[in-house]
Protein backbone atom coordinates (compact mmCIF):
# COMPACT_ATOMS: atom_id res chain seq x y z
CA UNK A 1 0.00 0.00 0.00
CA UNK A 2 1.12 3.73 -0.59
CA UNK A 3 1.85 6.06 2.19
CA UNK A 4 -1.29 7.45 3.06
CA UNK A 5 -1.61 11.51 2.31
CA UNK A 6 -3.92 13.91 4.07
CA UNK A 7 -6.55 13.60 1.51
CA UNK A 8 -6.40 10.08 2.12
CA UNK A 9 -6.88 10.19 5.98
CA UNK A 10 -10.18 12.54 5.61
CA UNK A 11 -11.11 10.10 2.87
CA UNK A 12 -10.84 7.35 5.39
CA UNK A 13 -12.62 9.71 8.02
CA UNK A 14 -15.62 10.13 5.90
CA UNK A 15 -15.54 6.18 5.00
CA UNK A 16 -15.05 5.20 8.41
CA UNK A 17 -18.42 7.40 9.55
CA UNK A 18 -20.53 5.91 6.80
CA UNK A 19 -19.56 2.51 7.74
CA UNK A 20 -20.82 4.06 11.61
CA UNK A 21 -23.53 5.33 9.99
CA UNK A 22 -24.70 2.05 7.98
CA UNK A 23 -24.55 -0.31 11.44
CA UNK A 24 -25.69 2.28 13.67
CA UNK A 25 -28.93 2.55 11.55
CA UNK A 26 -29.39 -1.18 11.12
CA UNK A 27 -29.11 -1.76 15.28
CA UNK A 28 -31.66 1.17 15.54
CA UNK A 29 -34.07 -0.43 13.20
CA UNK A 30 -33.60 -3.98 15.23
CA UNK A 31 -33.85 -2.45 18.21
CA UNK A 32 -36.94 -0.70 16.93
CA UNK A 33 -38.73 -3.54 15.61
CA UNK A 34 -38.10 -5.32 18.81
CA UNK A 35 -39.82 -2.74 20.55
CA UNK A 36 -37.15 -1.45 22.55
CA UNK A 37 -37.80 1.88 21.55
CA UNK A 38 -41.57 1.78 22.12
CA UNK A 39 -42.25 0.94 25.90
CA UNK A 40 -45.89 2.02 25.20
CA UNK A 41 -46.13 -1.45 23.00
CA UNK A 42 -48.47 -4.11 24.07
CA UNK A 43 -45.51 -6.98 24.27
CA UNK A 44 -46.78 -10.24 25.16
CA UNK A 45 -44.65 -9.88 27.93
CA UNK A 46 -46.45 -7.34 29.42
CA UNK A 47 -49.48 -8.66 28.74
CA UNK A 48 -48.85 -12.06 30.80
CA UNK A 49 -47.15 -9.63 33.41
CA UNK A 50 -50.31 -8.31 34.08
CA UNK A 51 -51.99 -11.57 35.18
CA UNK A 52 -49.19 -11.78 38.04
CA UNK A 53 -50.81 -12.29 41.42
CA UNK A 54 -49.47 -9.56 43.76
CA UNK A 55 -47.47 -12.18 45.26
CA UNK A 56 -45.93 -13.41 41.86
CA UNK A 57 -46.66 -15.76 39.13
CA UNK A 58 -47.02 -19.81 40.41
CA UNK A 59 -43.46 -21.10 38.74
CA UNK A 60 -44.16 -23.58 36.37
CA UNK A 61 -47.54 -23.23 35.92
CA UNK A 62 -49.95 -21.47 33.29
CA UNK A 63 -50.14 -17.80 33.68
CA UNK A 64 -53.64 -17.44 33.93
CA UNK A 65 -56.58 -20.36 34.11
CA UNK A 66 -53.58 -21.93 36.80
CA UNK A 67 -55.53 -24.72 38.14
CA UNK A 68 -56.76 -27.26 36.01
CA UNK A 69 -56.98 -31.08 35.71
CA UNK A 70 -56.58 -33.13 32.47
CA UNK A 71 -58.86 -35.39 30.41
CA UNK A 72 -59.04 -37.57 27.64
CA UNK A 73 -61.98 -38.36 25.36
CA UNK A 74 -63.25 -38.14 21.93
CA UNK A 75 -65.19 -35.95 19.66
CA UNK A 76 -67.69 -38.13 17.98
CA UNK A 77 -68.36 -35.93 14.45
CA UNK A 78 -71.88 -36.23 12.97
CA UNK A 79 -70.95 -35.15 9.40
CA UNK A 80 -73.19 -31.85 9.51
CA UNK A 81 -70.26 -29.52 10.36
CA UNK A 82 -69.10 -30.56 6.18
CA UNK A 83 -71.36 -28.06 5.24
CA UNK A 84 -69.80 -25.42 7.06
CA UNK A 85 -65.93 -26.49 7.09
CA UNK A 86 -63.81 -28.99 4.78
CA UNK A 87 -62.29 -29.26 7.96
CA UNK A 88 -61.24 -33.00 8.36
CA UNK A 89 -62.84 -33.29 12.06
CA UNK A 90 -66.33 -32.83 10.66
CA UNK A 91 -66.10 -35.87 8.38
CA UNK A 92 -68.31 -38.32 10.01
CA UNK A 93 -66.40 -40.28 12.95
CA UNK A 94 -63.91 -40.23 15.96
CA UNK A 95 -61.16 -38.11 16.53
CA UNK A 96 -59.34 -38.36 19.76
CA UNK A 97 -59.16 -35.53 22.41
CA UNK A 98 -57.17 -34.45 25.24
CA UNK A 99 -58.45 -31.50 27.39
CA UNK A 100 -58.34 -29.91 30.50
CA UNK A 101 -60.79 -27.98 32.86
CA UNK A 102 -59.66 -25.18 34.77
CA UNK A 103 -60.59 -22.32 36.48
CA UNK A 104 -59.99 -18.65 35.44
CA UNK A 105 -57.37 -17.90 37.96
CA UNK A 106 -53.19 -17.29 38.21
CA UNK A 107 -53.40 -19.05 41.68
CA UNK A 108 -53.15 -23.15 41.15
CA UNK A 109 -53.76 -23.25 45.25
CA UNK A 110 -57.03 -21.38 44.70
CA UNK A 111 -60.49 -22.37 46.14
CA UNK A 112 -62.70 -23.67 43.43
CA UNK A 113 -65.51 -22.27 45.11
CA UNK A 114 -64.47 -18.47 44.66
CA UNK A 115 -63.95 -18.79 40.97
CA UNK A 116 -66.56 -17.32 38.99
CA UNK A 117 -65.35 -18.31 35.58
CA UNK A 118 -64.52 -21.90 34.47
CA UNK A 119 -63.29 -23.06 31.47
CA UNK A 120 -61.98 -26.00 29.08
CA UNK A 121 -59.38 -26.48 26.88
CA UNK A 122 -59.43 -29.31 23.65
CA UNK A 123 -57.20 -30.55 21.83
CA UNK A 124 -58.70 -32.44 18.66
CA UNK A 125 -56.88 -34.48 16.46
CA UNK A 126 -57.15 -36.17 13.05
CA UNK A 127 -55.71 -38.93 11.02
CA UNK A 128 -53.89 -36.61 8.86
CA UNK A 129 -51.51 -34.77 11.76
CA UNK A 130 -53.49 -31.83 12.17
CA UNK A 131 -54.83 -30.63 15.42
CA UNK A 132 -57.81 -28.48 16.32
CA UNK A 133 -57.10 -26.48 19.97
CA UNK A 134 -59.48 -24.24 21.61
CA UNK A 135 -59.93 -23.24 24.69
CA UNK A 136 -63.18 -22.17 25.79
CA UNK A 137 -64.88 -20.19 28.87
CA UNK A 138 -68.83 -20.48 31.01
CA UNK A 139 -69.30 -16.69 30.36
CA UNK A 140 -71.44 -15.90 27.94
CA UNK A 141 -69.19 -13.05 26.18
CA UNK A 142 -66.11 -11.57 27.06
CA UNK A 143 -65.41 -8.67 29.48
CA UNK A 144 -63.96 -6.24 27.43
CA UNK A 145 -63.94 -5.64 23.51
CA UNK A 146 -59.90 -5.51 22.71
CA UNK A 147 -56.66 -7.34 23.65
CA UNK A 148 -55.87 -4.09 24.84
CA UNK A 149 -58.93 -3.14 27.29
CA UNK A 150 -58.20 -6.94 28.41
CA UNK A 151 -54.78 -5.58 29.48
CA UNK A 152 -55.69 -2.30 30.72
CA UNK A 153 -58.45 -4.37 33.19
CA UNK A 154 -55.77 -6.28 34.14
CA UNK A 155 -53.25 -3.03 35.88
CA UNK A 156 -56.61 -1.47 37.05
CA UNK A 157 -58.28 -4.12 39.03
CA UNK A 158 -54.78 -4.59 40.27
CA UNK A 159 -54.23 -0.87 40.92
CA UNK A 160 -53.81 0.46 44.63
CA UNK A 161 -56.26 3.51 43.49
CA UNK A 162 -59.49 3.08 44.78
CA UNK A 163 -60.71 4.86 41.59
CA UNK A 164 -59.07 2.96 38.87
CA UNK A 165 -61.79 0.41 38.21
CA UNK A 166 -64.24 3.52 38.06
CA UNK A 167 -61.91 5.48 35.56
CA UNK A 168 -61.52 1.94 33.35
CA UNK A 169 -65.06 1.63 33.63
CA UNK A 170 -65.88 4.73 31.97
CA UNK A 171 -63.63 3.63 29.42
CA UNK A 172 -64.92 0.25 28.68
CA UNK A 173 -68.60 0.81 29.87
CA UNK A 174 -68.55 -2.96 28.27
CA UNK A 175 -67.82 -4.26 31.53
CA UNK A 176 -70.60 -3.92 33.34
CA UNK A 177 -72.35 -6.21 31.58
CA UNK A 178 -69.69 -8.93 32.48
CA UNK A 179 -70.33 -7.92 36.15
CA UNK A 180 -74.15 -8.05 35.48
CA UNK A 181 -73.69 -11.78 34.47
CA UNK A 182 -71.04 -12.80 37.14
CA UNK A 183 -73.91 -11.14 39.32
CA UNK A 184 -77.08 -12.71 38.13
CA UNK A 185 -75.74 -16.23 36.15
CA UNK A 186 -76.30 -19.42 38.14
CA UNK A 187 -73.25 -21.22 39.32
CA UNK A 188 -73.13 -25.25 39.37
CA UNK A 189 -71.21 -27.91 41.65
CA UNK A 190 -69.75 -29.54 38.38
CA UNK A 191 -67.55 -28.50 35.33
CA UNK A 192 -70.07 -31.01 33.53
CA UNK A 193 -72.50 -28.84 34.02
CA UNK A 194 -71.21 -25.87 31.95
CA UNK A 195 -71.85 -24.31 28.92
CA UNK A 196 -68.22 -23.49 27.23
CA UNK A 197 -68.37 -21.03 24.84
CA UNK A 198 -65.82 -19.84 22.40
CA UNK A 199 -66.60 -16.37 22.72
CA UNK A 200 -64.13 -15.59 19.40
CA UNK A 201 -65.05 -15.15 16.05
CA UNK A 202 -63.42 -17.66 13.18
CA UNK A 203 -63.79 -18.62 9.50
CA UNK A 204 -65.35 -21.73 8.47
CA UNK A 205 -64.47 -22.42 5.15
CA UNK A 206 -66.89 -24.55 3.17
CA UNK A 207 -65.80 -27.21 0.05
CA UNK A 208 -67.62 -25.04 -2.43
CA UNK A 209 -64.80 -22.07 -1.53
CA UNK A 210 -67.87 -20.68 0.94
CA UNK A 211 -66.70 -18.69 4.03
CA UNK A 212 -69.02 -18.24 7.16
CA UNK A 213 -67.45 -16.38 10.68
CA UNK A 214 -68.86 -18.74 13.44
CA UNK A 215 -68.49 -18.68 17.01
CA UNK A 216 -68.57 -22.39 18.77
CA UNK A 217 -70.04 -23.77 22.05
CA UNK A 218 -70.50 -26.62 23.97
CA UNK A 219 -73.71 -27.81 25.59
CA UNK A 220 -73.72 -29.97 28.55
CA UNK A 221 -75.81 -33.46 28.05
CA UNK A 222 -75.47 -33.70 31.58
CA UNK A 223 -78.66 -31.87 33.87
CA UNK A 224 -77.92 -28.78 34.94
CA UNK A 225 -78.36 -27.69 38.93
CA UNK A 226 -78.23 -24.38 40.24
CA UNK A 227 -76.10 -24.17 43.62
CA UNK A 228 -75.88 -21.12 45.77
CA UNK A 229 -72.11 -19.55 45.59
CA UNK A 230 -72.51 -19.13 49.12
CA UNK A 231 -72.38 -22.81 49.68
CA UNK A 232 -70.03 -23.53 46.24
CA UNK A 233 -67.58 -21.21 49.10
CA UNK A 234 -68.05 -24.12 51.86
CA UNK A 235 -66.89 -26.61 49.76
CA UNK A 236 -63.70 -28.23 49.59
CA UNK A 237 -61.17 -25.83 47.53
CA UNK A 238 -60.65 -28.83 45.23
CA UNK A 239 -64.38 -29.91 44.60
CA UNK A 240 -64.59 -29.01 41.19
CA UNK A 241 -61.80 -31.75 40.92
CA UNK A 242 -62.53 -34.53 42.87
CA UNK A 243 -66.77 -34.14 41.60
CA UNK A 244 -65.49 -34.17 38.13
CA UNK A 245 -63.23 -37.44 38.71
CA UNK A 246 -65.99 -39.06 40.46
CA UNK A 247 -68.26 -38.77 38.05
CA UNK A 248 -66.49 -39.49 34.80
CA UNK A 249 -65.57 -42.71 36.94
CA UNK A 250 -68.87 -44.09 36.75
CA UNK A 251 -69.77 -42.89 33.47
CA UNK A 252 -68.24 -40.95 30.27
CA UNK A 253 -70.17 -37.56 30.29
CA UNK A 254 -70.94 -35.34 27.19
CA UNK A 255 -71.45 -32.00 25.46
CA UNK A 256 -72.66 -30.61 21.79
CA UNK A 257 -70.93 -29.11 19.74
CA UNK A 258 -72.76 -26.53 18.56
CA UNK A 259 -71.78 -23.43 15.84
CA UNK A 260 -72.99 -20.56 15.69
CA UNK A 261 -73.24 -18.84 12.44
CA UNK A 262 -72.93 -15.22 11.89
CA UNK A 263 -74.80 -12.95 9.87
CA UNK A 264 -73.35 -10.01 7.88
CA UNK A 265 -74.82 -7.40 10.24
CA UNK A 266 -73.11 -9.30 13.80
CA UNK A 267 -70.18 -8.03 15.63
CA UNK A 268 -67.73 -10.64 14.73
CA UNK A 269 -64.45 -8.53 15.84
CA UNK A 270 -66.28 -8.25 19.54
CA UNK A 271 -65.96 -10.98 21.93
CA UNK A 272 -67.69 -8.85 24.42
CA UNK A 273 -71.06 -8.61 21.99
CA UNK A 274 -73.01 -11.74 21.66
CA UNK A 275 -75.09 -12.23 18.54
CA UNK A 276 -78.95 -12.50 18.79
CA UNK A 277 -80.27 -16.00 20.24
CA UNK A 278 -82.03 -16.31 16.42
CA UNK A 279 -78.50 -16.99 14.92
CA UNK A 280 -78.20 -20.33 12.62
CA UNK A 281 -77.14 -22.89 15.06
CA UNK A 282 -75.16 -26.37 13.98
CA UNK A 283 -75.17 -29.09 16.28
CA UNK A 284 -72.06 -31.04 14.84
CA UNK A 285 -71.22 -33.65 17.03
CA UNK A 286 -70.58 -34.58 20.84
CA UNK A 287 -67.72 -33.94 23.13
CA UNK A 288 -67.54 -37.00 24.96
CA UNK A 289 -64.93 -37.38 27.92
CA UNK A 290 -64.19 -40.59 29.70
CA UNK A 291 -60.74 -40.23 31.59
CA UNK A 292 -59.69 -37.79 34.09
CA UNK A 293 -56.28 -37.36 35.13
CA UNK A 294 -54.31 -35.09 37.77
CA UNK A 295 -52.01 -32.21 36.03
CA UNK A 296 -49.12 -33.03 36.81
CA UNK A 297 -48.77 -36.31 35.21
CA UNK A 298 -51.23 -35.84 32.78
CA UNK A 299 -51.55 -35.59 29.20
CA UNK A 300 -53.10 -31.99 28.98
CA UNK A 301 -49.48 -31.11 31.67
CA UNK A 302 -48.09 -29.88 28.14
CA UNK A 303 -49.99 -28.43 25.84
CA UNK A 304 -50.62 -24.92 24.60
CA UNK A 305 -54.86 -24.69 23.89
CA UNK A 306 -53.03 -22.01 21.37
CA UNK A 307 -56.98 -20.80 19.74
CA UNK A 308 -54.56 -20.55 16.53
CA UNK A 309 -53.37 -24.35 16.33
CA UNK A 310 -56.25 -25.06 13.75
CA UNK A 311 -56.94 -27.51 10.94
CA UNK A 312 -57.49 -26.78 7.18
CA UNK A 313 -61.08 -25.29 6.72
CA UNK A 314 -60.82 -23.24 9.88
CA UNK A 315 -58.87 -20.02 10.33
CA UNK A 316 -59.12 -17.14 12.25
CA UNK A 317 -61.10 -14.08 11.10
CA UNK A 318 -61.12 -10.20 12.34
CA UNK A 319 -61.38 -10.88 15.34
CA UNK A 320 -58.20 -9.72 17.24
CA UNK A 321 -58.36 -11.74 20.02
CA UNK A 322 -57.35 -15.04 19.17
CA UNK A 323 -53.51 -13.47 17.98
CA UNK A 324 -53.01 -11.92 21.36
CA UNK A 325 -54.10 -15.05 22.96
CA UNK A 326 -51.52 -17.07 20.62
CA UNK A 327 -48.52 -14.38 21.69
CA UNK A 328 -49.70 -14.41 25.34
CA UNK A 329 -49.93 -18.19 25.57
CA UNK A 330 -47.10 -18.96 23.80
CA UNK A 331 -44.99 -16.69 26.29
CA UNK A 332 -46.90 -18.29 29.03
CA UNK A 333 -45.83 -21.76 27.31
CA UNK A 334 -42.01 -20.71 26.93
CA UNK A 335 -41.91 -19.20 30.89
CA UNK A 336 -43.62 -22.57 32.58
CA UNK A 337 -41.57 -25.59 30.38
CA UNK A 338 -38.85 -23.16 31.59
CA UNK A 339 -39.45 -23.57 35.16
CA UNK A 340 -40.62 -27.07 35.15
CA UNK A 341 -38.46 -27.89 38.36
CA UNK A 342 -40.88 -25.87 40.42
CA UNK A 343 -43.55 -27.78 39.32
CA UNK A 344 -41.83 -31.17 39.19
CA UNK A 345 -43.82 -34.79 38.13
CA UNK A 346 -44.40 -36.99 40.43
CA UNK A 347 -42.32 -39.51 41.63
CA UNK A 348 -44.59 -42.29 40.82
CA UNK A 349 -45.05 -42.35 37.38
CA UNK A 350 -43.87 -45.19 35.80
CA UNK A 351 -42.20 -43.32 32.65
CA UNK A 352 -42.09 -46.82 31.02
CA UNK A 353 -45.82 -47.90 31.26
CA UNK A 354 -46.82 -44.66 30.06
CA UNK A 355 -44.72 -45.04 26.58
CA UNK A 356 -46.23 -48.42 26.41
CA UNK A 357 -49.89 -47.92 27.48
CA UNK B 1 -11.62 -24.69 -0.88
CA UNK B 2 -10.21 -21.85 -2.30
CA UNK B 3 -8.80 -21.60 -5.96
CA UNK B 4 -6.18 -18.74 -6.37
CA UNK B 5 -6.74 -18.27 -9.46
CA UNK B 6 -10.36 -16.60 -9.16
CA UNK B 7 -10.47 -13.28 -8.41
CA UNK B 8 -14.69 -13.41 -7.51
CA UNK B 9 -16.77 -15.81 -6.13
CA UNK B 10 -18.88 -17.49 -9.11
CA UNK B 11 -22.24 -15.86 -10.44
CA UNK B 12 -24.92 -18.30 -8.77
CA UNK B 13 -22.62 -18.04 -4.98
CA UNK B 14 -23.06 -14.08 -5.84
CA UNK B 15 -26.68 -14.07 -6.60
CA UNK B 16 -27.37 -16.09 -3.61
CA UNK B 17 -25.61 -14.48 -1.05
CA UNK B 18 -27.91 -11.32 -1.85
CA UNK B 19 -30.54 -13.24 -2.07
CA UNK B 20 -30.18 -14.70 1.48
CA UNK B 21 -29.23 -11.38 2.72
CA UNK B 22 -32.65 -9.81 2.03
CA UNK B 23 -34.05 -13.16 3.38
CA UNK B 24 -32.27 -13.64 6.69
CA UNK B 25 -32.27 -9.87 7.19
CA UNK B 26 -35.97 -9.85 6.70
CA UNK B 27 -35.85 -13.34 8.94
CA UNK B 28 -34.11 -11.49 12.03
CA UNK B 29 -36.63 -8.29 11.86
CA UNK B 30 -39.77 -10.46 11.90
CA UNK B 31 -38.54 -12.62 14.76
CA UNK B 32 -38.11 -9.93 16.64
CA UNK B 33 -40.77 -7.90 15.68
CA UNK B 34 -42.86 -10.51 16.00
CA UNK B 35 -42.42 -11.46 19.67
CA UNK B 36 -42.83 -8.18 20.39
CA UNK B 37 -46.68 -7.80 19.67
CA UNK B 38 -50.18 -8.90 20.28
CA UNK B 39 -51.59 -7.38 17.55
CA UNK B 40 -52.60 -9.54 14.74
CA UNK B 41 -49.51 -9.07 12.85
CA UNK B 42 -48.03 -11.64 14.86
CA UNK B 43 -49.73 -14.45 13.24
CA UNK B 44 -49.06 -12.67 9.70
CA UNK B 45 -45.34 -12.57 10.94
CA UNK B 46 -44.93 -15.95 12.27
CA UNK B 47 -46.72 -17.75 9.00
CA UNK B 48 -43.51 -16.08 7.00
CA UNK B 49 -41.42 -16.91 9.40
CA UNK B 50 -41.93 -20.38 9.16
CA UNK B 51 -41.72 -21.28 5.52
CA UNK B 52 -38.98 -18.37 5.19
CA UNK B 53 -37.12 -20.16 8.10
CA UNK B 54 -37.35 -23.41 5.66
CA UNK B 55 -36.21 -21.55 2.51
CA UNK B 56 -33.36 -20.42 3.97
CA UNK B 57 -32.34 -23.78 5.19
CA UNK B 58 -32.87 -25.45 1.82
CA UNK B 59 -30.57 -22.34 0.07
CA UNK B 60 -28.02 -22.49 2.80
CA UNK B 61 -27.45 -26.63 1.92
CA UNK B 62 -27.37 -25.55 -1.73
CA UNK B 63 -24.99 -22.47 -0.92
CA UNK B 64 -22.69 -24.98 1.35
CA UNK B 65 -22.56 -26.99 -1.81
CA UNK B 66 -21.57 -24.01 -4.21
CA UNK B 67 -19.13 -22.95 -1.84
CA UNK B 68 -17.62 -26.55 -1.89
CA UNK B 69 -17.89 -27.42 -5.57
CA UNK B 70 -17.22 -23.66 -6.48
CA UNK B 71 -14.63 -22.38 -3.52
CA UNK B 72 -14.04 -18.60 -3.10
CA UNK B 73 -11.50 -16.11 -4.18
CA UNK B 74 -8.13 -15.81 -1.78
CA UNK B 75 -7.95 -12.74 0.51
CA UNK B 76 -5.50 -10.28 -0.42
CA UNK B 77 -1.79 -11.32 0.67
CA UNK B 78 -1.49 -7.86 2.39
CA UNK B 79 -4.29 -8.89 4.67
CA UNK B 80 -2.90 -9.35 8.29
CA UNK B 81 -3.29 -13.28 9.66
CA UNK B 82 -5.80 -12.13 12.45
CA UNK B 83 -7.95 -10.30 9.90
CA UNK B 84 -8.09 -13.42 7.63
CA UNK B 85 -8.77 -15.59 10.01
CA UNK B 86 -11.54 -13.38 11.85
CA UNK B 87 -12.91 -13.47 7.92
CA UNK B 88 -12.58 -17.19 8.04
CA UNK B 89 -14.18 -17.99 11.48
CA UNK B 90 -17.16 -15.03 11.10
CA UNK B 91 -18.03 -17.16 7.23
CA UNK B 92 -18.21 -20.41 8.67
CA UNK B 93 -20.43 -19.03 11.68
CA UNK B 94 -22.54 -17.95 9.49
CA UNK B 95 -22.73 -20.63 7.49
CA UNK B 96 -23.68 -22.78 10.72
CA UNK B 97 -26.33 -20.02 11.83
CA UNK B 98 -27.78 -20.21 8.64
CA UNK B 99 -28.42 -23.81 9.14
CA UNK B 100 -28.55 -24.28 12.65
CA UNK B 101 -31.61 -21.33 13.07
CA UNK B 102 -34.31 -22.76 10.95
CA UNK B 103 -33.32 -26.52 12.73
CA UNK B 104 -33.17 -25.04 15.99
CA UNK B 105 -36.94 -24.02 15.45
CA UNK B 106 -38.20 -26.82 14.27
CA UNK B 107 -36.90 -28.89 17.00
CA UNK B 108 -38.37 -26.21 19.04
CA UNK B 109 -41.67 -26.29 17.57
CA UNK B 110 -41.73 -30.36 17.83
CA UNK B 111 -40.56 -30.18 21.57
CA UNK B 112 -43.36 -28.13 22.17
CA UNK B 113 -45.62 -30.49 20.73
CA UNK B 114 -46.74 -28.00 18.17
CA UNK B 115 -48.32 -29.52 14.78
CA UNK B 116 -45.51 -27.94 12.52
CA UNK B 117 -47.29 -26.30 9.52
CA UNK B 118 -45.25 -24.49 6.80
CA UNK B 119 -46.96 -22.47 4.27
CA UNK B 120 -49.99 -24.69 4.75
CA UNK B 121 -47.92 -27.84 4.89
CA UNK B 122 -47.04 -29.88 7.66
CA UNK B 123 -43.43 -31.42 8.92
CA UNK B 124 -42.82 -34.21 10.80
CA UNK B 125 -41.89 -33.40 14.55
CA UNK B 126 -38.05 -34.07 14.34
CA UNK B 127 -37.72 -34.19 18.33
CA UNK B 128 -40.00 -36.11 21.17
CA UNK B 129 -42.18 -33.25 23.45
CA UNK B 130 -40.34 -32.15 26.47
CA UNK B 131 -39.51 -29.23 28.13
CA UNK B 132 -36.22 -29.49 28.87
CA UNK B 133 -35.21 -29.66 25.24
CA UNK B 134 -37.96 -26.93 24.34
CA UNK B 135 -36.07 -24.46 26.94
CA UNK B 136 -33.22 -25.44 25.45
CA UNK B 137 -34.11 -24.44 22.14
CA UNK B 138 -36.18 -21.96 22.67
CA UNK B 139 -33.06 -19.95 24.38
CA UNK B 140 -30.97 -21.14 21.39
CA UNK B 141 -33.03 -19.66 19.01
CA UNK B 142 -33.22 -16.70 21.00
CA UNK B 143 -29.57 -15.69 21.51
CA UNK B 144 -28.51 -17.19 18.69
CA UNK B 145 -30.94 -14.76 16.84
CA UNK B 146 -28.99 -11.65 17.90
CA UNK B 147 -25.06 -13.23 17.92
CA UNK B 148 -26.55 -13.92 13.88
CA UNK B 149 -27.66 -10.05 13.67
CA UNK B 150 -24.55 -8.76 15.68
CA UNK B 151 -22.56 -11.13 13.16
CA UNK B 152 -24.39 -9.83 10.36
CA UNK B 153 -23.52 -5.92 10.85
CA UNK B 154 -19.92 -6.87 11.80
CA UNK B 155 -19.64 -8.63 8.60
CA UNK B 156 -21.19 -5.96 7.09
CA UNK B 157 -19.05 -3.30 8.15
CA UNK B 158 -16.25 -5.69 7.11
CA UNK B 159 -17.36 -5.53 3.90
CA UNK B 160 -17.66 -1.90 3.77
CA UNK B 161 -14.23 -1.25 5.25
CA UNK B 162 -12.59 -3.02 1.94
CA UNK B 163 -14.86 -1.27 -0.31
CA UNK B 164 -14.87 1.86 1.39
CA UNK B 165 -11.81 2.59 2.86
CA UNK B 166 -8.92 -0.71 1.52
CA UNK B 167 -10.58 -0.46 -1.76
CA UNK B 168 -8.72 -3.96 -1.96
CA UNK B 169 -10.88 -5.58 -4.33
CA UNK B 170 -12.57 -8.22 -1.79
CA UNK B 171 -16.14 -6.50 -1.67
CA UNK B 172 -16.14 -6.90 -5.53
CA UNK B 173 -15.67 -10.74 -5.04
CA UNK B 174 -19.36 -10.26 -4.23
CA UNK B 175 -21.07 -7.81 -5.85
CA UNK B 176 -23.79 -8.66 -8.25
Amino acid sequence: MKPETPLDMRHSAGAIAAIMTVVLLSGAAFAYSAGWVSPRRLTPAKLVASLAPPTGSALGHRRNHAKGICFTGHFEANGIGRTLSHALVFNAGQYPVVGRFNTATADPNSSDGIQRVRGIGLKISTPDGREWRTAMIDAPFFPVSTPQAFYELQIASKSTNPDAMKEFTAHHPEITHFGAWAKSAAWTGSYAEEQYNALNAFRFLDSSGGSHTVRWSLVPRSNVTAVPPEELAKRDPDFLETEITQRVSVSPIQWDLVITVAEPEDPTTDPSKMWPDTRRTINVGTLVVNRIEPERDGPCRDVNFDPTVLPPGITTSGDPFPAARSAAYSRSFNSRTAEYKYYPRSMSVDTSERAHP
Amino acid sequence: MTSPDQSRFALPQRLLHWLMAICILAMLFIGVGMVSTITPKYLTLLSIHKPLGIAILLLAILRIGMRVRYGAPTLPAGLPEPIKLSARLSHYFLYALMVMMPLIGWGMLSAAGYPVIVAGVQLPAILPISDILHTLLWNLHFYLAFAFFALILIHTAAALFHALIRRDGVFQTMTP
